[in-house]
């Protein structure tokens, strides 16, 4: 049995929060300042900037949704310092002023009236002094009840049904009782399971709550689809994995949420958890939106299982990929942070396994580096609700 | 060894486990639930992560999974046939 009350070395931010990594951020507040962005992190070694298509024209809640992502983002507690460029200065401002409420270095530089060139030479000053503080924080010990600690599965199949979504359940099982603030979504991947995570709502306003983002993205398909969605959800990954109907994915999906563990809180995408459970949040299933909406919301680790193979990474939140599928294992070994095949011929239980996912948590938080972040995964990826104006 | 993993014993349907099963071969399968082993023959190959329906079941029947509703029959499945999107969709959406 995984010892729990062990410390993990990470790091303890100005606000509280724990960071099992280092990042400073080089982060464009819209499309056009990907450019400059970029400049400054190959002038500057040990940046990171994090283009993205968006940021111009939005308006409503989407422009809500893109503000809550961009300074959740910069106040990741993996993240130390961040330089925000954009083409003008106000909204690059309302980020900046997001990020610095956590206390930690942040800069805004915007383009107009002064040109890429002379932006990117006043940006990557700033992002050398940064660099300078953020590599000389050291790492301090914090509990393994501090983190906060995500889930999303990709290219499911039947295996994650009974081996990689159980083992995340049996690992958020024992985190839940350790205080950690936890994290599950993926609303369309409910369907067909919704009165069990309902039943699973700590009271009956959290299942008012989730019934509510439930049926929101219930409209939202019903609005758009032109078929039953066959192909996209399942997806056609899916289906080759043996996956028939929504419904069985769905069934499958919710095993994450273990059996313990009650629905604490439901979240809107990329709001904030305000205390310690296991939090709901209405989000998208596609891989690299929703890991990139949990990283917004200030998860620090993510815990996917797979089953076919998904090889999604993050630029700021480790991924940590559990598979129990054999063929996946064997032909994709590089992308499996954690093998826990041996659920399906009874070599370990799932109690076993879900120590397993647990040791590589504590590895990763350490400082280990994931299977995604060896390969370069960095997939960041803003989810949007309609059209620009 | 086990061949084919069944959720629960009320299911309709179990899940190949491993590779390179053929019409005609007897599988070993395990029902993690009741921690029940059954032998079934099967009708086609079936390819690991696919189904087996463990239950005669008629067209328009509901199939049963994790001992839950994940969709119902557009043809006639027997023990031993394959069953996955040929004869099976959803009842959502």
């Amino acid at each position: 049995m995984i010892n729990l009350d062990q410390k993990i070395y990470a790091y303890r931010r100005d606000n509280n929060r724990v960071g099992i990594r280092n990042y400073v951020v080089i982060l464009p507040v819209d499309d056009i300042s990907n450019a400059a962005c970029e400049a400054v992190s190959n002038n500057i070694k040990g940046t990171i900037a994090l283009p993205h298509p968006y940021g111009r024209l939005q308006f409503g809640e989407d422009l809500d949704l893109h503000f809550r992502t961009m300074i959740g983002t910069g106040a990741n507690p993996n993240v130390a310092a961040v330089v925000v460029i954009g083409i003008e200065p106000d909204w690059t401002q309302k980020i900046v002023d997001g990020i610095a409420a956590t206390g930690k270095p942040v800069q805004g530089f915007s383009i107009e009236k002064k040109g890429d060139i002379q932006t990117i030479a006043d940006a990557s000053k700033a992002a050398y002094d940064m660099v300078h503080y953020a590599s000389g924080l050291q790492r301090e010990e914090c509990d393994i009840g501090e983190l906060w600690v995500s889930t999303k599965c990709g290219e499911s199949d039947t295996t994650s049904g009974f081996g990689a979504n159980p083992t995340v359940g049996n690992a958020f099982d024992k985190l839940y009782e350790k205080d950690n603030t936890l994290l599950f979504g993926e609303t369309s991947e409910i369907t067909g399971g919704e009165h069990l995570v309902k039943a699973r709502c700590a009271n009956d306003a959290v299942a008012d709550q989730f019934m509510f983002m439930f049926n929101r993205y219930q409209d939202m398909i019903e609005r758009w689809k032109t078929d039953d969605l066959s192909e996209s959800q399942p997806t056609k990954g899916n289906i080759e994995g043996g996956l028939t109907t929504i419904e069985e994915k769905a069934l499958g999906n919710i095993q994450k949420i273990g059996k313990k563990c009650m629905v604490d809180g439901v979240l809107d995408k990329a709001e904030m958890p305000t205390s310690k459970g296991l939090w709901f949040m209405d989000s998208s299933s596609a891989a690299a939106e929703m890991v990139t909406l949990c990283a917004a919301s200030g998860y620090v680790a993510h815990l996917f299982p797979t089953g076919q193979g998904n090889i999604i990474g993050n630029p700021i939140l480790p991924v940590i990929k559990v598979c129990a599928n054999p063929r996946t294992v064997r032909t994709m070994s590089e992308h499996v942070d954690v093998d826990v095949t041996g659920l399906l011929n009874r070599d370990i239980n799932l109690d076993q396994a879900g120590d397993m996912l647990l040791e590589s948590l504590i590895h990763t938080s350490n400082g280990r580096m994931t299977a995604a972040e060896i390969l370069g995964h960095q997939e960041f990826v803003l989810t949007r609700l309609y059209e620009s104006a | 060894m086990i061949q084919f993993i069944v959720h629960d014993e009320g299911d309709s349907v179990g899940v190949v486990t491993v590779e390179g099963l053929k019409a005609n071969d007897t599988l070993k399968g395990w029902i993690m639930d009741q921690d029940v082993l059954i032998d079934i023959k099967i009708n086609q190959d079936i390819p690991i992560g696919h189904k087996l329906a463990i239950k005669d079941l008629d067209e328009d029947a509901t199939v049963i999974k994790y001992g839950v509703d994940i969709g119902r029959t557009i043809s006639k499945i027997a023990v031993g046939d394959h069953l996955h999107v040929h004869n099976v969709k959803t009842k959502r959406w």
